[in-house]
């Protein structure tokens, strides 16, 4: 558990945005989009390690620079200690096998006409690891039956539209498994599904990390399922981690100010509330702005001069509970 | 009188393959200023019974029987021509996905001062005014109204939507998943939002979602559906506190007890029944972790466990009992 299998570097990840075409032929109105803006963190093996946030704030972006699906603008991204940008042909091939994602929406990233044998043999086909179709047929049973789906001659045939929200997330995360890789990056993989089936998808990701050694990468929105599954949560806002820490002493010790409001609206079924909850007025702001000082200063409820002026570092507050805030 | 009574409601709809009971029997009640959540997996019924009391129906579907009274009117009898009139004065519904239900080449104020001028007799530019008015209880600047929907954010599309809905001061608000599309944040903001402007407005509030977490804190009564059937309802405490349905027990169970124990909940195993030929006596049956012989026959019968709380399950006494 002490190994670091993902090392993130001061990463940056800016995306250059054309503002209109006339701007863009006058050679102006060219703008950057902090989408990440210098984070570093590391995963250990056979960790979950769960990244937090509202929309806009470079979760998926930093799933997909981990997994080397987009191109830093700087900084690294380290994987068992190489830099995966810089790998030769075969042993990035390799670490794309090795590193596999599962998406959010189950109802769009499967081919409606494929049929489920050929969506969870696909990552084979592509690849040429099988020769024939009988050892074909064995390996996307065998994920099958791994990601639940048993038994699997009652899926492989059928089509997505035949199966649930939750069968299809299932059929997702088999396509990813039968890869047999070492981390996975699940960008929000339960928050299109039923409350009740939730849980289900979780307890598969969970057992998968016994039997296979797998390590996560959780994105989600989702506070209180982070705490569930995670053992370390790292909250984001607008591309900067604002808190990390074991799960635990997120929820339950949060130090930022935005973390505890993200605590502080956190819905508890059966849980009645007096007064008004505690909301954070108005809405992330856009990534486009450049923002001197703290990010999350124009939202922040004890924000001081000084932290318009000056970013606050990310900095050990506890053992192995970081924070950045001046007043922490 | 109440602000809206639902008896043995059963909304069909007539396709290739037969009949699909999309909502069997169900019953619930609201008062003026109460609100409602009605909770379930998706495809159990519970935005059907909301297109059934706008009578929105979409042309296969019709209400096979059962009465919707509203302010003692039954909505189902009355001729296409007079719910025309009702519908946004007296019943509105907050659509799900605010991001695609407002046309996105029509200005936001525009859009509702057309609802006002096709009820009111007046002209667009008093229609305009009553739509800025109405940007200003959803908490919007009024000039706002002048904007196209692609320059608002989530929230912003989802509080022009509410202002919508209030456009003609509806006695009663149906929210349709108001806040599933949206960030957690916003979520709250959006939450709060249509608390205080029930209680302004003195307007009922039928709360549509799957996650029950939300109800709790905004809601007064609860009514859980399954199958097309509400299966449990009563006051939150009822549901919370005293729930005596293994369906919403199951549904409690499915959310993390945050802070405190991190065992994984079990998820509700198998499948919603099909509608095309449910599940002959309890429809849950088949997926209920308490179910005995007479469940497998039997439709269980209304169990009335207090004043306000009712629950359709052989075993009801049982669990209600602990």
């Amino acid at each position: 558990m002490d190994k670091n299998i993902i090392e993130v570097k001061d990463l940056k990840v800016h995306f250059e945005v054309k503002k209109s075409f006339s701007q863009d032929v006058l050679g102006k109105g060219k703008k950057l989009l902090r989408a990440i803006d210098g984070i570093s963190l590391n995963i250990r093996e056979g960790e979950i390690y769960s990244l937090v946030g509202e929309s806009g704030c470079g979760k998926t972006t930093t799933g997909k620079a981990l997994l080397g699906l987009v191109k830093p603008t700087s900084g690294k991204v380290l994987y068992k200690g190489a830099d995966i940008n810089n790998l030769d042909k075969h042993k990035a091939k390799d670490f794309r096998r090795k590193a596999q994602m599962i998406y959010q929406d189950p109802y769009q990233s499967m081919n409606p006409r494929d049929t489920i044998m050929d969506i969870v043999a696909e990552a084979l086909d592509v690849n040429h690891l099988v020769k024939t179709e009988k050892e074909r047929t064995e390996r996307v049973n065998e994920a099958l039956v791994q990601a639940g789906l048993f038994p699997p001659k009652d899926y492989s045939y059928r089509y997505p539209h035949e199966l649930s929200g939750g069968q299809r997330q299932r059929v997702v995360i088999a396509g990813a498994i039968i890869m047999n890789p070492e981390f996975i990056v699940a960008d929000e993989p339960v928050s299109m599904l039923d409350a009740s089936i939730r849980t289900g998808i979780l307890k598969l990701m969970l057992d998968l990390r016994e039997k296979e050694k797998l390590t996560y990468l959780f994105i989600t929105h989702d506070l209180s399922l982070s705490w569930l599954v995670s053992d370390r949560i790292a909250i984001m806002y607008l591309g900067k981690i604002m808190e990390e820490g074991l799960s635990d002493d997120i929820i339950k010790r949060g130090l930022h100010p935005y973390t505890k409001a993200l605590t502080a609206i956190m819905p508890i079924p059966g849980a009645k509330r007096k007064e008004k909850r505690d909301v954070l007025p108005g809405e992330a702001p856009n990534p486009l702005m450049e923002v001197t000082g703290c990010k999350f200063a124009s939202r922040c409820p004890i924000a001081k001069p000084i932290c318009l002026k000056e970013e606050p570092q990310l900095r050990e507050v506890a053992k192995g509970h970081f924070c950045a805030c001046h007043f922490v | 009188m109440e602000l809206l009574e639902v008896k043995n409601l059963r909304t069909y709809f007539d396709t290739q393959e037969g009949e699909y009971k999309a909502v069997d029997d169900a019953s619930f009640s609201l008062n003026y200023g109460e609100a409602l959540g009605l909770v379930g997996e998706s495809g159990c019924g519970k935005t059907t019974c909301a297109l059934s009391i706008a009578k929105l129906l979409p042309k296969e579907g019709r209400v096979k029987g059962g009465e919707i009274f509203l302010e003692g009117i039954d909505v189902v009898k009355l001729s296409d021509e007079k719910v025309r009139e009702k519908r946004w004065k007296e019943v509105s519904i907050i659509f799900q996905g605010a991001m695609n239900a407002l046309n996105p080449v029509m200005r936001v104020g525009d859009q509702i001062a057309e609802a006002i001028v096709l009820h009111e007799n007046i002209k667009k530019e008093e229609a305009l005014k009553r739509a800025g008015d109405l940007f200003e209880l959803v908490e919007m600047p009024r000039e706002r109204i002048k904007n196209y929907p692609h320059e608002f954010s989530g929230g912003m599309k989802q509080r022009a939507m509410i202002a919508m809905a209030l456009a003609l001061n509806p006695k009663l608000v149906i929210g349709d998943e108001p806040t599933t599309a949206l960030d957690v944040m916003v979520q709250a903001q959006i939450l709060n939002l249509l608390e205080k402007l029930r209680k302004e407005l003195n307007m009922g509030l039928i709360l549509i979602t799957h996650d029950l977490s939300i109800l709790s804190e905004t809601c007064d009564k609860i009514a859980v559906m399954y199958a097309g059937k509400v299966v449990e309802s009563g006051t939150v405490d009822d549901i919370f506190k005293h729930t005596s349905h293994p369906y919403t027990q199951r549904l409690i169970a499915c959310f993390p007890n945050v802070g405190k124990d991190k065992e994984i909940p079990d998820e509700i195993k198998g499948t919603p029944p099909n509608m095309f030929n449910p599940p002959t006596g309890c429809s849950f049956h088949p997926r209920c972790h308490m179910a005995i012989e007479i469940c497998k026959v039997k439709e269980p019968p209304a169990v009335s466990l207090g004043s306000s709380h009712c629950s359709f399950c052989h075993r009801a006494k049982e669990i209600f009992n602990g």
